[in-house]
C-alpha cells in the first residue's frame, strides 16, 4: 500500500505538468506563435552544454532558498523574509572576507559562519516578534524586508565603500581574495571549452541532506511537523511554541544565508549593487513547486532555472519572452492544485480502507 | 394517525462503506421518536437525507404522504422539516432576534422590520411556552438557553418536524429536563420530534416510539413503554451487554499527586480557578464534575503546565514539580488524554506510526543521543497500541483522520497508558465515541488504576463519573464545593452542586 501510495504522489507533479503545458501551449497560439516550435526552440537551446552548467549554477542559490523557505513552511510558519535575510548575509559575509587574509579553506569557513549567523539572527527578529509581541511572521518579515534593503543600502555605501571623488564607480566591496573563492568543479570533472560549473553545487546538495535530517529524522523536526499539524497538539505534548518559533526562524534564516555563497564566492566575488536580488521571493515559488520536498525542490529549481534561461533565446525569434513567467505561474498553480487533487484521493482512499477494516470485523 | 415520514428502502453507499441499507422507517406525526445506534451505525446519514443534505441512492422519501425529492435542505425547510445541530450553528455577537431571521430576508437595503418579527417569535414562544428574551445577546445565554434559541429558530421557518442531533449532550441534568419539559410542549401542538441520542435513560423517558440502528440497518422499531435499557442496548450493540466489574476501592499509600493551594487567572483577569486542594494516591481515579467552564480545563492544563498558576504547589509523586515544562513533567511520567482529540491529542494528517511518539518525542523512549527519533520503535509501540487497545485500522501507517472517532480515541487513551505513566490526567476520554469503544476505554482505565495508575479523570458524563472514579469533586466557579462518594453520589445530586443550586 506504501508504494502504491508512493507512485500516486509521483503522478501529481507528472498531471500539473501536462496540464501547465496545455495551457502554455494554448497561451501561445492564441498570441499567434507557433507552439510546437517554440517549445523545440527553448528546448534546444535549454540542452546545450553552454546552458546546462547555467542552470545547474542558477539552481543552486535557487534551491537552498527553497529549503531556506520550507523549514518554515514545514512548521505552518510563512518566512517571506528570507529575502532581506540572504541579503544581509552576502553583504555582511562579503565585507568580512574582503577585510581578512586566512588559508583557504578556514577563510571560506568564516564567509559561511558568518553569511548564516547575520541572516539567522535578522530573522530571529521576526521570530521575537511573533513570540513575545504576537506580530505575524509574515507582516514583520514583510517590513524586515524594507528595512533590511535600507540598512544594506546605507551600509555598502557609507561603511563598506570609499567614495572616490568624481567616480562612476557604484558602490561595492572589496574584491575577495583568491583564498576566499570556492573553485569551479570543471577541472575535477574533467569538463572543458565551458563554463565554470560552481562548486558550492555541492554544497547544496548537503544543504538539502541536512534540511532531510532536521526536519523529518530528528526530534526537533517531529516538534516543527507536529506544531505545523497542530500547534495545540504539539504544545500539549511537550513542544515550546516560543522556543520552536525562534528556533525555526533562525534554521530558515541560517539556510538563507548560505543563498548568497554560491554568487559571492563562484563569479561576483564582491557584494555590489546588482548582486543578484528576488532570490529570497523566487525561493517560495520553488519550495511550493516542491511540496517542500528535498528532491521535490530540487526539481522545482532546475525546472524554473531552465525555464529561465531557455527564455533567453525566445527574443531572437521574436516570441515575447514573459511568456516564460506566465508559464512559470501556470506550473506553479498546476503543481498546488493536483497535488489537493491527489490529497485529496488518497485521504479518501485511506478512509475506504479503515472502513473495510471496520465492517470486517 | 397520519405519518410524518414514512422511509421506504433508503440505501446510501460510500465508498467501501454502506451507511444506510435498504431502510423503512415509520414517524407517526405528533409523537417523539427516537434513533438510537451507535457511532457509524448509520444515523446521521439518514437524518442529513431527510434533512436534504444528502442524496439517497435509492429508495422514498414521503412527507405527510407526498413523496418528495430534496436536493438541498432549504427544500427539506420548505416541506416543513427542521435540525438542530448538536453544535449550535449561532453567533456571539448577534442577538437572540437577529439570530433568528439571521438568513430569512433576501439580502436587500430594506431595513429590517424587526417589531414585526419580534412580535411573530413572541407568539410562538408563547405558543409551546418557551420563554425567551428576544434582546439578549447569544453569549450572555447558557447552553441550554443556546439550544432553544435554535428550535425557535427552525420552529420560525416553519417547522413541522423538529430533528434534535444528540440534543443533551451539552447539557446538565436540570438542563436536560427543561428541554424534556418543551419538547413533551410542542408534541402536544402537534410537532413531530425526532430524538437521535447516545443516552438510552433519556430515550426511554421521552420518547414515544424507538427505533435502533446498527451497522447501516435498521434492526427494530420498539415502543418505549415495552422495552428495557438492557434490551436496547444489546439490539444496538448486537450482543449481549458486558458487565462492569464490580468497583472496589483500593487505593495505594503512595500519593500520585499533590496539589496545594492553586490559584490561577485567565487571561482576561476572570480567575480560572482558586484554591485548589487535592490528591490522588496510586491506584486512584479521582473525578471531577462541573459544568463545562468553571475552571476544569484550565486545572487540567496547569497540572500539565501550559496553563500558568499564580500560586500553589504541584507535587507529581515526592518531586515538586512546580518549575518543570510539560515536556519534563512528562518525562517524569504525567500522561494526558485530552478533551478534544482531533486538534489536541493527534496529529491528523500524520501517521499513526508518527502519533505514537507524539508526547515523547524528546525522551529516550524515541529519541537517540544523536537527537535522532527511533522510528522503527516507533513502528512496533504503535502496533502494540493498535493491538492492545483494539484501534480499528489497516495498518500504523494510517493517517488518524481516515479512522472514526472511537478508533482515533482508542488510540490516544492507548498510546497515553502504554507510556505508563504515573499520573493520567482523562480530560472527556468516552466523549462522542460508540458504546463498544467506550467500555474498552473504561475497562483499560480501571485495569490501569489496578495496576497503581492514579487517575485525574473529568467528564461531563456523570454516570461516567460515577461508575468510575473512587471519590469525586464538584467544581463550580472555579472552586471545589463539595467532594462525595460516588456511591452516594446520583447524576441529579452531582446537577445541583454542579449549578450551584446546592453547596
Amino acid at each position: 500500500m506504501k508504494l502504491s501510495l508512493r507512485f500516486t504522489s509521483l503522478l501529481a507533479p507528472v498531471f500539473a505538468l501536462i496540464v501547465a503545458f496545455g495551457l502554455s501551449t494554448l497561451m501561445l497560439y492564441l498570441i499567434g506563435e507557433d507552439p510546437i516550435e517554440t517549445f523545440k526552440i527553448m528546448y534546444d537551446y535549454g540542452k546545450s552544454g553552454k546552458s546546462i552548467v547555467s542552470i545547474l549554477n542558477r539552481s543552486v542559490p535557487l534551491y537552498i532558498s527553497a529549503v531556506a523557505v520550507a523549514v518554515g513552511f514545514k512548521m505552518g510558519l510563512f518566512n517571506i523574509g528570507v529575502e532581506s535575510q540572504y541579503l544581509m548575509g552576502s553583504l555582511l559575509s562579503a565585507a568580512l572576507g574582503a577585510a581578512v587574509a586566512l588559508p583557504s579553506i578556514l577563510h571560506i569557513s568564516l564567509i559561511i559562519f558568518v553569511a548564516i549567523l547575520s541572516s539567522a539572527l535578522w530573522a530571529a527578529i521576526a521570530g521575537y516578534l511573533k513570540v513575545k509581541k504576537g506580530v505575524h511572521e509574515v507582516i514583520s518579515t514583510i517590513m524586515l524586508n524594507y528595512i533590511g534593503t535600507g540598512i544594506i543600502a546605507y551600509l555598502l555605501a557609507n561603511i563598506f565603500f570609499e567614495k572616490v571623488e568624481l567616480s562612476t564607480t557604484a558602490p561595492q566591496t572589496d574584491l575577495l581574495p583568491e583564498s576566499a573563492r570556492i573553485p569551479s568543479l570543471n577541472a575535477f570533472l574533467g569538463i572543458e571549452d565551458l563554463p565554470n560549473l560552481h562548486g558550492f553545487i555541492i554544497g547544496a546538495v548537503l544543504v538539502g541532506i541536512l534540511y532531510y535530517w532536521i526536519v523529518w529524522k530528528t526530534s526537533l523536526g517531529f516538534d516543527l511537523r507536529a506544531t505545523g499539524s497542530s500547534p495545540i497538539a504539539a504544545k500539549f505534548s511537550g513542544a515550546n511554541p516560543g522556543k520552536l518559533t525562534i528556533f525555526a526562524m533562525m534554521i530558515s534564516g541560517g539556510f538563507a544565508g548560505l543563498i548568497g555563497i554560491a554568487p559571492l564566492t563562484g563569479y561576483f566575488f564582491k557584494y555590489t549593487t546588482d548582486f543578484p536580488s528576488g532570490l529570497g521571493f523566487a525561493g517560495i515559488t520553488v519550495a511550493l513547486l516542491g511540496r517542500n520536498h528535498p528532491i521535490g525542490m530540487a526539481f522545482g529549481a532546475i525546472l524554473l532555472s531552465f525555464l529561465e534561461r531557455s527564455a533567453q533565446i525566445l527574443d531572437l525569434y521574436d516570441v515575447p519572452k514573459e511568456i516564460e513567467k506566465i508559464m512559470q505561474a501556470v506550473i506553479v498553480l498546476s503543481v498546488v492544485v493536483a497535488y489537493e487533487v491527489v490529497k485529496r484521493y488518497v485521504t479518501n482512499r485511506q478512509i475506504k480502507e479503515a472502513s473495510k477494516v471496520v465492517s470486517n470485523a | 394517525m397520519t405519518l410524518a415520514i414514512n422511509l421506504s428502502k433508503i440505501s446510501k453507499s460510500f465508498p467501501g462503506v454502506k451507511a444506510n441499507d435498504d431502510i423503512n422507517l415509520k414517524i407517526k406525526e405528533g409523537t417523539i421518536h427516537a434513533i438510537v445506534g451507535e457511532n457509524g451505525a448509520g444515523k446521521s446519514t439518514l437524518m442529513k437525507i431527510l434533512y436534504g443534505m444528502l442524496k439517497q441512492d435509492s429508495g422514498t422519501i414521503k412527507i405527510f404522504d407526498n413523496e418528495v425529492k430534496f436536493s438541498s435542505p432549504k427544500d427539506a425547510i420548505a416541506k416543513g422539516i427542521g435540525m438542530v445541530h448538536q453544535h449550535f450553528m449561532l453567533a456571539d455577537n448577534l442577538s437572540v432576534l437577529e439570530s433568528i431571521i439571521l438568513g430569512m430576508d433576501k439580502a436587500s437595503l430594506k431595513i429590517l422590520n424587526k417589531s414585526k418579527y419580534k412580535y411573530e417569535i413572541n407568539e410562538i414562544t408563547n405558543k409551546y411556552s418557551m420563554p425567551l428574551n428576544t434582546d439578549s445577546m447569544i453569549d450572555e445565554l447558557g447552553v441550554g438557553e443556546k439550544q432553544r434559541v435554535e428550535i425557535i429558530k427552525v420552529l420560525f421557518r416553519g417547522a413541522k418536524i423538529l430533528i434534535l442531533d444528540e440534543p443533551t449532550a451539552v447539557l446538565v441534568p436540570q438542563e436536560v429536563r427543561e428541554l424534556f419539559s418543551n419538547l413533551k410542549n410542542l408534541k402536544e401542538s402537534g410537532v413531530t420530534i425526532i430524538f437521535i441520542s447516545h443516552k438510552l435513560d433519556e430515550v426511554l423517558e421521552i420518547a414515544d416510539e424507538i427505533s435502533v440502528m446498527r451497522g447501516g440497518r435498521h434492526i427494530d422499531t420498539v415502543d418505549s413503554n415495552s422495552v428495557s435499557k438492557t434490551e436496547l442496548a444489546e439490539m444496538m450493540i448486537g450482543q449481549n451487554l458486558p458487565t462492569p466489574p464490580k468497583r472496589e476501592k483500593n487505593p495505594m499509600e503512595k500519593k500520585a499527586l499533590v496539589v496545594n493551594n492553586f490559584n490561577a487567572v485567565e487571561e482576561n483577569g476572570r480567575k480560572a480557578f482558586s484554591n485548589i486542594n487535592f490528591s490522588i494516591n496510586q491506584g486512584e481515579i479521582v473525578g471531577i464534575a462541573g459544568v463545562e467552564g468553571n475552571g476544569q480545563r484550565e486545572l487540567a492544563e496547569a497540572i500539565l503546565g501550559v496553563f500558568q498558576i499564580e500560586s500553589g504547589e504541584i507535587f507529581l509523586g515526592e518531586n515538586n514539580i512546580n518549575e518543570l515544562t510539560t515536556r519534563d513533567r512528562r518525562e517524569q511520567g504525567l500522561s494526558f488524554i485530552p478533551e478534544d482529540r482531533q486538534s489536541q491529542g493527534l496529529l491528523m494528517d500524520m501517521s499513526l506510526s508518527e502519533n505514537v511518539i507524539l508526547g515523547k518525542q524528546s525522551s529516550s523512549k524515541y529519541k537517540t543521543k544523536l537527537f535522532n527519533i527511533k522510528f522503527n520503535q516507533a513502528s512496533v509501540n504503535s502496533n502494540v497500541v493498535i493491538k492492545n487497545f483494539d484501534v480499528r485500522t489497516p495498518g500504523n501507517e494510517t493517517l488518524p483522520l481516515a479512522l472514526s472517532g472511537g478508533n482515533q480515541q482508542k488510540f490516544v487513551v492507548g498510546r497515553e497508558i502504554e507510556n505508563k505513566p504515573s499520573l493520567l490526567i482523562a480530560s472527556q476520554p468516552t466523549r462522542g465515541i460508540d458504546i463498544g469503544a467506550q467500555s474498552l476505554i473504561w475497562n483499560k482505565l480501571r485495569d490501569a488504576r489496578d495496576e497503581g495508575l492514579g487517575v485525574l479523570l473529568i467528564s461531563a458524563d456523570l454516570d461516567e463519573l460515577i461508575g468510575l472514579s473512587d471519590r469525586i469533586f464538584v467544581i463550580y466557579e472555579g472552586n471545589f464545593v463539595k467532594e462525595l462518594d460516588p456511591e452516594d453520589a446520583t447524576p441529579e445530586i452531582l446537577g445541583s452542586y454542579m449549578t450551584g443550586l446546592k453547596s
